[in-house]
């Protein structure tokens, strides 16, 4: 039953051993020793998740502290159940292909790098796991600092610079507020455990101190997950850190921030009258929507390609949060799907643009415009990704989006899946767009809504210039994603599986038990789905047409230019003032996070009986 | 946004952040009226199970120690975040030896020996508080600290080139690794001895005595050690800068 | 006043986060950011308080002796240091900065836009 601790104390140690080493560890073997650290440390969280697969929880408390009589815990421990223990392989495996991958696409590494991304490995798998409201913030911490250096890693651009700053600062912002809101959980409970709290909680008066904690708590997970608006810092970060880095930030570490809310939440929050649940999911949901369109428009109009992938994984973001909204067994398990088979394809992509940076030495979608013809491995590998991403049928993110839908139209919210449709079908788009262009050389090379700003900064890519073949250590990985991202949908009784463990994060009184008093229960009977239905393939396919109509209208859209000119003005000028939001400076940053707490604090406050 | 805009929206912002937080603030236990259950019952049970007095010390390491653990590792790789983002890059150079210190400001012999004197203590105070902090409060971070700024005043009482000598090199970053995953292996031995990870499977002595605590003592060494040699670590690796700006600065 | 100290802990908060809206140096932001940080420190010890109690050390003092909560001090006493160690990491982007972009001023740091 150790493996769990093990699962975490594997990357650290590996990374203490790199780190002690320095400079004076051949760059062979820090690839080896990393390589493998992140590999056992993905067989071990494929460990925990078998042992759990069929909706377990299992809980080990660190020191052997048990809880005392009455269930007061004094240790920490870790609970690891199937949604955890899955967000911890995935980011496992994640890490290992981008270790693999950056062993060709780094010429040469900072010593620290790979200690670097081992521990931010295991901030990530610790924060899955956690069953302690402080631990989870240590791991959320642990998890972000490593993620802050790894993006001002090319210390020798301006742009690296600006990204980590406003990342660290936004977010070590949010993670205060988080803090705070731990703080006011702890007054009235004394205590950190999550189960503790959530219990204590159950028989506590609503009033406005848990609407307050319940805010401040999740400001800090929203923060790191990039809902809007605190979204601001995940463009700048992607655009200027490394690829291997990105395919991490995209694929997991953001997602965990949902995780997060949904965690604290579930465990916490869910026995408390105050946090009304239509006022909670009708803002949450609101959050969601907004989140999933502006990040679509904003994926549209960007032409630096891993800018263009940031808002797209925003616009993600803003789907798992109304899914996660929803507060509804389905669509817990479409949101835990759905992130698991885009993390994989995203990665995928990412892994992409940095064999075509590396091939042909730019990431500037207009600049490479043509350029890409002869890739058609990788240029494969890229449009189907955009297609799977817009949710093509039968594959991974298709399958969760749908179980998503049934849990909207079982509320009621038959609006949500046109939404999701318009969203994906802007952000996948907007991949399409740039993957047809680059790789099939459709189209032309300015599509009207860019503005011709030039660049203040182009990418200077991170390996030498153009080669004449894609090394197999790149392209074995990104393939390999992006089988995972489209499997994940084929599975049989997949849908089943996620159902189970979709049940058991969300019953927050067998939680308590387990952690507390050591009663496991039997997970209660779900109401397994039978499958997509009909209306969902309807709209999967919709989405995956918007995308390749938005995709092709951007290409050709110049030679019907003179007919929607009008159009085409209120939209540049639209687009020019969001353009002009995500200004870069790290004060406007913090004060859309003010505004942005400001407004949902209140939104929640306003529904109190 | 433009300046004033930022301002009166972070204006209007932090009013209304502030009116949220009072509005849930209420509901806290009035100050001075804290009702546990979790303090409470620390307070009562650390000396009789782990037989150390201070009980903040038996949370640290050993009911929290994982906590602790997570927050070493933040501070471990703050300070490796620091060397890669100072690392020296192409157009950089750093002075080779003392000739080159060009800078350095004469200071006089009474601050010299004022200097020795106060290292010392300081050196002194700094180990006293690391070793007794499992029965009064200190301990490892705390320690660590003062240990690591009576390097520094080395460099306040003495001259820059002294700190080059102290620069980063491998024993100091192999020292820092090893403070880091000393409480990893503490961890570690705890799930070998047969119980959980952590699990304090050290004597823990008399109540009150130097040695009680099991790994409790043993965690405030090696987070003593750590702390030290981050301290050290960054703010060597700062004043490093300062040399590189000058030397690459028009003089 | 029993809520007090709590909202002079928001005080400190609100404060902070006005300057960095504010700030025109990114040391000053930084500073900014710990001052943050405070507010979270004086509300966790405000909340763990208790009247005419002692220091939670036991040094020749029972066990039932009335003592303040030893758990908000040892989440502050680690979080300290660590954020102490956060902060080097942003000043040392700081100082990346002025080799990169010359200047200190936020407004200054255009590479990135959009």
């Amino acid at each position: 039953m150790a493996v769990a601790p093990l699962a975490i104390v594997v990357p650290i140690l590996a990374a203490c051993l790199l780190i002690a080493g320095g400079k004076h560890v051949p760059r062979r073997l820090a690839d080896l020793v990393a390589l493998g650290a992140a590999a056992a440390t993905a067989v071990l969280c494929a460990i925990l998740l078998g042992r759990v697969w069929h909706g377990h929880l299992e809980v080990y408390w660190f020191g052997g502290w048990h809880p005392r009589p009455h269930g007061i815990a004094l240790g920490i421990d870790l609970a690891v159940e199937p949604i955890g223990a899955g967000a911890a392989t995935l980011a496992a495996v994640l890490m290992t292909a981008a270790l693999l991958y950056s062993q060709r696409y780094f010429e040469a590494v900072a010593p620290f790098f790979h200690g670097l991304m081992l521990v931010f490995l295991a901030g990530m798998v610790g924060f899955a796991l956690s069953g302690d409201l402080f631990n989870m913030f240590v791991f959320f911490e642990l998890m972000s600092v490593p993620a802050y250096a790894l993006t001002g890693y090319k210390v020798e651009e301006r742009g690296p610079l600006q990204g980590a700053l406003g990342f660290a600062i936004t977010n070590s912002l949010g993670a205060f507020l988080t803090l705070s809101g731990i703080a006011l959980l702890y007054g009235p409970t004394g205590a950190l455990n999550l189960a503790q709290i959530g219990a204590s909680l159950a028989g506590h008066h609503p009033d406005a101190l848990v609407i307050v904690a319940f805010v401040l708590v999740i400001t800090g997970f929203l923060v790191k997950a990039a809902a809007v608006p605190f979204h601001f810092w995940l463009a700048d970060a992607h655009a200027t850190a490394p690829v291997p880095v990105c395919v991490l930030f995209s694929g997991i570490m953001v997602q965990l921030g949902l995780l997060g809310v949904a965690r604290v939440y579930w465990t916490v929050f869910s026995g408390q009258p105050a946090l009304h649940a239509p006022a909670l999911v009708h803002t949450l949901l609101a959050l969601g929507v907004v989140t999933a369109l502006v990040g679509g428009v904003m994926a549209f109009l960007e032409r630096h390609l891993k800018r263009l992938l940031a808002f797209s994984t925003i616009s993600h973001t803003g789907m798992f949060l109304a899914g996660i909204a929803l507060l509804h067994a389905h669509g817990t398990a479409g949101v835990a799907l759905f992130v698991a088979a885009h993390g994989l394809t995203k990665g995928a992509l990412f892994m992409v643009i940095g064999i075509t940076s590396h091939r042909l030495g730019s990431v500037d979608e207009v600049e490479l415009h043509g350029r890409g013809r002869g890739l058609w491995a990788t240029g494969s590998l890229f449009i189907v990704g955009a297609l799977a991403l817009a949710s093509l049928p039968p594959f991974g993110a298709f399958a969760g989006k749908s179980l998503i839908e049934e849990a909207a139209s079982g509320r009621g919210f038959h609006w949500i899946a046109p939404v999701f449709v318009l969203g994906s079908a802007l952000a996948a788009g907007a991949i399409l767009r740039a993957g047809l262009g680059i790789f099939l050389g459709l189209g032309e090379a300015r599509p009207p809504a860019m503005e011709q700003e030039a660049e203040a900064e182009t990418e200077t890519p991170e390996t030498k210039g153009s080669v004449s073949r894609t090394p197999a250590v790149m392209l074995v990985p990104a393939t390999l994603l992006l089988a995972g991202g489209l499997a994940l949908g084929l599975i049989p009784h997949i849908d089943a599986a996620f159902e189970r463990a979709a049940v058991r994060f969300q019953d927050r009184a067998a939680y308590a038990a387990q952690v507390l008093h050591g009663h496991a229960t039997a997970l209660p009977s779900a109401h397994v789905t039978s499958g997509p239905a009909t209306s969902s393939y309807l709209y999967g396919a919709a989405a995956v047409i918007g995308a390749v109509a938005f995709a092709l209208a951007a290409l050709y859209l110049p030679r019907v230019r003179g007919r929607v000119t009008v159009l085409s003005r209120a939209g540049t000028g639209a687009a020019r003032l969001m353009r002009a939001w995500h200004s870069g400076h790290i004060g406007d940053y913090a004060t859309w996070l003010a505004v942005g707490v400001v407004i949902l604090g209140w939104s929640l406050g306003a529904a109190i009986p | 946004m433009t300046p004033r805009a930022r301002q009166t929206l972070m204006l209007v912002a932090g009013a209304g952040l502030l009116a949220f937080f009072v509005w849930g603030a209420v509901g806290l236990p009035d100050f001075g009226h804290y009702r546990g259950p979790y303090g409470l019952v620390i307070n009562h049970v650390a000396g009789s199970e782990r037989q150390v007095t201070n009980a903040v010390a038996s949370l640290v390491f050993d009911y929290r120690g994982y906590d602790t653990l997570g927050e070493e590792l933040i501070l471990f790789v703050s300070v490796v975040g620091v060397a890669t983002l100072l690392r020296e890059t192409r157009g950089e150079e750093l002075p080779a030896g003392r000739d080159d210190a060009t800078e350095v400001p004469d200071t006089s012999d009474a601050l010299r020996v004022f200097g020795v004197v106060v290292v010392g203590v300081t050196l002194l105070i700094g180990l006293y508080i690391v070793a007794h902090g499992n029965l009064t409060p200190g301990g490892g971070f705390q320690g660590g600290v003062i240990l690591g700024s009576a390097v520094l005043l080395v460099y306040l009482t003495g001259e820059l080139v002294m700190v080059r000598w102290v620069e980063p090199g491998t024993l100091l970053e192999i020292l820092h690794s090893a403070g880091a995953a000393g409480l990893v292996l503490l961890g570690l031995g705890g799930l070998i001895a047969g119980g959980a990870f952590f699990h304090n499977f050290l004597y823990t002595g008399t109540e009150g005595g130097i040695n009680s605590g099991g790994i409790i003592e043993l965690g405030n060494a090696t987070v003593g050690l750590e702390v030290m040699g981050a301290t050290i670590l960054m703010a060597s690796e700062l004043l490093e800068q300062l040399l590189v700006v000058r030397r690459g600065s028009p003089a | 006043m029993s809520v007090y100290p709590y909202i002079v802990a928001g005080w400190i908060m609100v404060v902070g986060f006005f300057g960095i809206a504010r700030s025109r140096n990114l040391v000053h932001l930084i500073l900014c950011v710990s001052v943050v940080q405070s507010a979270t420190y004086v509300l966790l010890l405000a909340i763990g308080f208790r009247d005419h109690a002692t220091a939670p050390i036991f040094q020749g003092v029972a066990p039932t002796a009335r003592a303040v909560d030893p758990v908000v001090q040892s989440l502050t006493l680690t979080d300290v240091v660590v954020e102490a160690t956060v902060v080097a990491l942003l000043l040392a982007l700081a100082v990346d900065a002025v080799k990169r972009f010359g200047t200190l001023d936020p407004q200054d740091l255009r590479a990135l836009k959009g």
